[in-house]
C-alpha cells in the first residue's frame, strides 16, 4: 500500500512528517519548517481542493496538493 | 567614521522590515534600482549619531539565503559578494518573535557568511498575545550577537538598534563558532574551495559550491572551475543542503527552547484562522472576493470621476487664462494647445491610478492578498498562470506599467513570462477615456431591465472582452511555451493585520509618481510633437491650402470659412499626410485619414488619442471643454463618400475592439524590456497583440457595416 501524504488528510487532521519523496522540493519545504518529526495539521482547503492551508510550527503554509503529495506521513 | 557605511535590513516577509525601515530613515529615502537587475532597491540615510550617517537599504524579504525568485536572488548576490557596492557593514535582521524557529534559520545563515549582525526581535506583541515569551538576553548569549527588542509599528527599540549597530561597527563580534560548519561534513571540498578562491569562510565556501551557476560576479571559466570541483568530490548539492537547513533546525530548536517559554493551549485555532474558514470557503470565499472587485471597480470608475472632473475643468480654465493673458501667436499655442493639453491628459488619470493602489494596498498591508491567490491559484492554474498572477492583473485595469512590475514575485520564470505577455490585455485606464467617449456617441443612454444602463453594459463587455483574451491568450502561450521548469506554490499566509496607514500612503504614491514619471514623459513630448505636425506643413503646402479655401469661400460667413480653413490646414499639415499615407492600410477597418493620425499619435500612449481627435477636430474653434466637444463634433461628421454621418455603430466598435486589444503603449513595451531583460518578448508581445486588434477590428467592421 503506498504511504499516506499530507495531501490525504482530512480538514482538522493531525499527522507528524516521516519523510519527502522528492528531493528538490523537500529543500524548500524544509526551509519553510516542515521537518521530519514535525506536526502538520490541515486548517483549511481551498475551494475545489486546492491549494490547501497547512498550521505547521506555529504558522499557517499555504501549498499546491500536489507539493503536499511530496510529504509523507507517518501512520 | 567612515561616510560610506551601509546597513542592509534583511528578514522574512511580514516580519516587519519594512516597517522598521520607515523609522529609521523617515522621509529620507529613495527608490531605485540595484545595479544590473531591476529589483526595485529601497535605501535611506539615517543619522546613527552626531558623528555617524549611514546608508540604509532594505532587502527584499526572503525565508533563506538559498533564493526562489529574482528579489530573493538579490540577497544572496549581496552578502556572498563583499565587493558589491551594497555589502553591508552591517546587518540588522529583523525577525518575527511569534515565529522564531522560522524566522532565525535565515539568521543563522547571514550570521555564518560572516557579516557582522544585530539581531532585532519584532512582533513581542503578536508572541505575547500567543502566550510567548522570549528571554532576549539569554538568546543574544546563545547567538553570539546583540539582540534588540523592537516594535517596528510603533519605532520603540530604535534607540537600542542604534547603540547596538553602533557597537558592531567599532568592535565587530561574530557568534564564536558557524551555527553550521559545512567543513563538518565535507572538510577537503571546503577547503580546496577557500583555497582556490581565497576565501575567509568555510559557509561563504559552500555557496560558491552550490550557488554559482546564480552568482553574476562569478565569470563562466571560475563557474566551470567550481563545477570541477563538485564532479571531483562527487557532491550531492541537493542532499547536502537538505541536511543543513535540517541541522540548522535543530540547534535553532535548542536555543529557543532555552530563550522561550511557551504557555499556548495546544490546538486552538486562532482568530485569523477563523476568519480563514470563511475567506477560503467554497461559496463565501468566491463571493467575498467578487464583492471586493465590484468594489474596486466603484472605486475606479465612481469615486473617482469627481476628482477627474476638477482636474479637466482646472486645465481647461488655466487654458483659457493663458490663451486671453498671453499674445497670441505659435508660442502661445505650443503651451496651451501642446503643453497643457498634454499634462491635462495625465493628471487626469491620477484619481483613478491612486484609488486603485490606495485598496490594492490595504489588501495586501491587511494579508487578504495572499487568501485570493490561494482562491485563485487552480483556476489560473488551467490558464498557464498562478496564483500570484491575480494582482498584476487587478493592477492592469489602472495601469499596465506598475502591473508588470508586481509580477516579480512569481517565482516560476515561465508562469512569470505568461502574466506580463498578457497584463496589458486588461483594459487599462487610459482606454476608458476612449472606451467613454465611443459609447456615448452610439450606444443610446437607456435603462434595460429597468436597472441596467445600456452604456455601461457595453462598457463592461469591453472590460470583459480584454479579461477572457487575456486568459485565452495565456492558455495558448502556456502551449507554445513548453518548460521542465517546477513551479512553487508553497507560501506563507500571514496573520490578518491592520493596514499601517504610512505604508498604504507610500505605496500610493510610489504608483502615481512612477506614472506620472514613466508614462507622463511619454506622453508630454508625444502631444508636443503631435501639436507640431499638425501645425506645420511641407513646403508652403499650408499657405497654399489657406489662399485656395480664401479664394473658393470669399463670400462665405466668417464660421464656415474658419472651420473648412482649419480641417484643410490639417490636410496639408505632416500629420495629413502621414494620415493619408498609413489610410489604404486602415480602410477595411472603416477608418479615414483623420482617424489614421489619431491612430499613429496614439501609438505611443492611448490617452493621447482623445486629445488628437480633439486637435484634429477642434483647431481652430473656441476653446470649450473638450469631451464634449469633440463627441459633438464627431456627431456632425459626415463621410465623404456615403454622406451619412462618418462614426456609424459599425466603425466605432471597429475602433473600440481595436484598441481592446492594441498594444498602443512604448511605457508598457519599455517595461516588458526592462523585465524580461530582452527585445524578444516586448517584439512578441507588440506583435501578437497587433495582430489580434487589426483581425478583431476587422471582422467587427465587416460583419457590421
Amino acid at each position: 500500500m503506498s504511504k499516506r501524504s499530507v495531501a490525504d488528510l482530512k480538514i482538522g487532521e493531525r499527522a507528524t512528517i516521516q519523510s519527502f519523496n522528492d528531493a528538490v522540493m523537500s529543500l524548500k519545504l524544509l526551509e519553510m519548517g516542515c521537518l521530519p518529526g514535525a506536526e502538520v495539521c490541515l486548517h483549511c482547503k481551498a475551494p475545489l481542493g486546492d491549494p490547501i492551508c497547512l498550521n505547521v510550527s506555529g504558522y499557517c503554509l499555504s501549498m499546491r496538493r500536489s507539493e503536499a503529495a511530496t510529504i509523507l506521513i507517518e501512520n | 567614521m567612515d561616510a560610506s557605511l551601509t546597513i542592509a535590513l534583511i528578514g522574512n516577509p511580514n516580519a516587519g522590515k519594512s516597517s522598521l525601515f520607515n523609522q529609521l530613515t523617515g522621509l529620507r529615502q529613495k527608490t531605485g534600482n540595484f545595479p544590473g537587475v531591476t529589483v526595485d532597491k529601497k535605501s535611506g540615510t539615517w543619522p546613527i549619531d552626531t558623528q555617524t550617517t549611514a546608508t540604509v537599504v532594505d532587502l527584499p524579504g526572503v525565508y533563506s539565503i538559498y533564493p526562489k525568485s529574482l528579489d530573493e536572488q538579490l540577497v544572496t548576490d549581496i552578502l556572498a559578494n563583499p565587493a558589491h557596492p551594497d555589502y553591508p557593514d552591517v546587518a540588522v535582521v529583523v525577525v518575527d518573535a511569534s515565529n522564531l524557529h522560522r524566522n532565525l534559520l535565515l539568521f543563522t545563515q547571514v550570521a555564518d557568511l560572516g557579516v557582522p549582525t544585530v539581531l532585532a526581535l519584532n512582533m513581542l506583541d503578536v508572541a505575547k498575545s500567543q502566550g510567548k515569551e522570549v528571554n532576549s538576553v539569554r538568546l543574544a548569549m546563545r547567538l553570539g550577537v546583540p539582540v534588540v527588542r523592537i516594535n517596528a509599528r510603533t519605532g520603540e527599540g530604535v534607540d537600542q538598534i542604534k547603540k547596538a549597530v553602533l557597537g558592531q561597527l567599532e568592535n565587530p563580534t561574530l557568534p564564536g563558532k558557524l551555527f553550521f560548519d559545512p567543513a563538518d561534513e565535507a572538510a577537503d571540498l571546503i577547503a580546496d574551495t577557500r583555497t582556490q578562491y581565497a576565501l575567509q569562510n568555510n559557509y561563504l565556501a559552500l555557496q560558491y559550491i552550490i550557488q554559482h551557476d546564480g552568482f553574476s560576479f562569478l565569470n563562466r571559466v571560475q563557474q566551470l572551475a567550481l563545477d570541477a570541483i563538485i564532479d571531483r568530490y562527487e557532491f550531492n548539492e541537493t542532499a547536502f543542503q537538505a541536511n543543513e537547513t535540517i541541522t540548522r533546525y535543530k540547534r535553532i530548536a535548542t536555543v529557543v527552547a532555552e530563550s522561550v517559554t511557551d504557555h499556548r493551549p495546544i490546538g486552538e485555532p486562532t482568530w485569523s484562522q477563523k476568519l480563514d474558514r470563511v475567506l477560503l470557503h467554497p461559496v463565501w470565499g468566491y463571493a467575498i472576493f467578487a464583492f471586493i472587485l465590484l468594489l474596486i471597480f466603484q472605486a475606479i470608475f465612481a469615486w473617482a470621476q469627481p476628482f477627474m472632473d476638477a482636474i479637466d475643468s482646472g486645465v481647461a480654465w488655466l487654458n483659457g487664462q493663458l490663451k486671453e493673458g498671453l499674445p497670441a501667436g505659435p508660442l502661445t499655442d505650443l503651451l496651451t494647445d501642446g503643453i497643457l493639453a498634454g499634462i491635462g491628459g495625465i493628471l487626469v488619470f491620477i484619481p483613478q491610478i491612486a484609488f486603485l493602489f490606495l485598496l490594492v494596498a490595504l489588501l495586501e498591508e491587511s494579508g487578504y492578498m495572499s487568501r485570493v491567490m490561494v482562491i485563485m491559484d487552480r483556476i489560473m492554474r488551467k490558464f498557464g498562470l498562478n496564483g500570484r498572477s491575480v494582482v498584476p492583473l487587478i493592477s492592469g485595469v489602472a495601469c499596465a506599467v506598475p502591473a508588470i512590475m508586481a509580477t516579480r514575485s512569481i517565482g516560476t520564470r515561465r508562469d512569470r513570462l505568461i502574466t506580463i505577455l498578457v497584463t496589458p490585455l486588461m483594459s487599462c485606464s487610459a482606454r476608458l477615456p476612449i472606451y467613454t467617449i465611443l459609447i456615448a456617441l452610439v450606444v443610446p443612454n437607456q435603462r434595460v431591465l429597468g436597472v441596467f444602463n445600456l452604456q455601461g453594459l457595453a462598457l463592461m463587455f469591453l472590460y470583459l472582452m480584454g479579461l477572457v483574451s487575456a486568459l485565452l491568450a495565456a492558455y495558448v502561450l502556456k502551449l507554445v511555451l513548453r518548460t521542465k521548469e517546477r513551479g512553487f506554490f508553497i507560501m506563507e499566509l500571514p496573520t490578518f493585520k491592520l493596514p499601517r496607514w504610512n505604508h498604504v500612503g507610500l505605496s500610493v504614491w510610489e504608483s502615481v509618481r512612477a506614472f506620472v514619471w514613466e508614462a507622463g514623459r511619454v506622453i508630454l513630448a508625444i502631444s508636443i510633437v503631435l501639436w507640431v505636425l499638425a501645425s506645420y506643413g511641407p513646403g508652403n503646402a499650408m499657405q497654399e491650402a489657406e489662399t485656395r479655401v480664401k479664394q473658393e469661400l470669399a463670400n462665405a460667413p466668417a464660421d464656415e470659412l474658419q472651420n473648412k480653413l482649419a480641417s484643410e490646414r490639417l490636410e496639408a499639415s505632416y500629420a495629413g499626410h502621414f494620415g493619408h499615407l498609413i489610410e489604404p492600410a486602415i480602410r477595411p477597418l472603416g477608418y479615414d485619414w483623420k482617424i489614421g493620425i489619431a491612430l499613429l499619435s496614439s501609438f505611443a500612449a492611448r490617452e493621447v488619442f482623445v486629445g488628437t481627435m480633439a486637435t484634429i477636430y477642434s483647431i481652430g474653434d473656441g476653446g470649450d471643454e473638450a469631451g464634449v466637444t469633440v463627441r459633438e463634433r464627431l456627431r456632425q461628421e459626415r463621410n465623404p463618400l456615403t454622406g451619412g454621418p462618418m462614426y456609424t455603430p459599425a466603425l466605432a466598435w471597429s475602433l473600440l475592439v481595436f484598441y481592446v486589444f492594441a498594444m498602443m503603449c512604448m511605457s508598457t513595451l519599455a517595461a516588458t524590456q526592462r523585465e524580461t531583460k530582452s527585445w524578444t518578448w516586448p517584439a512578441v508581445q507588440l506583435a501578437y497583440m497587433m495582430i489580434l486588434a487589426y483581425v478583431a477590428a476587422f471582422v467587427t467592421y465587416q460583419c457590421m457595416a
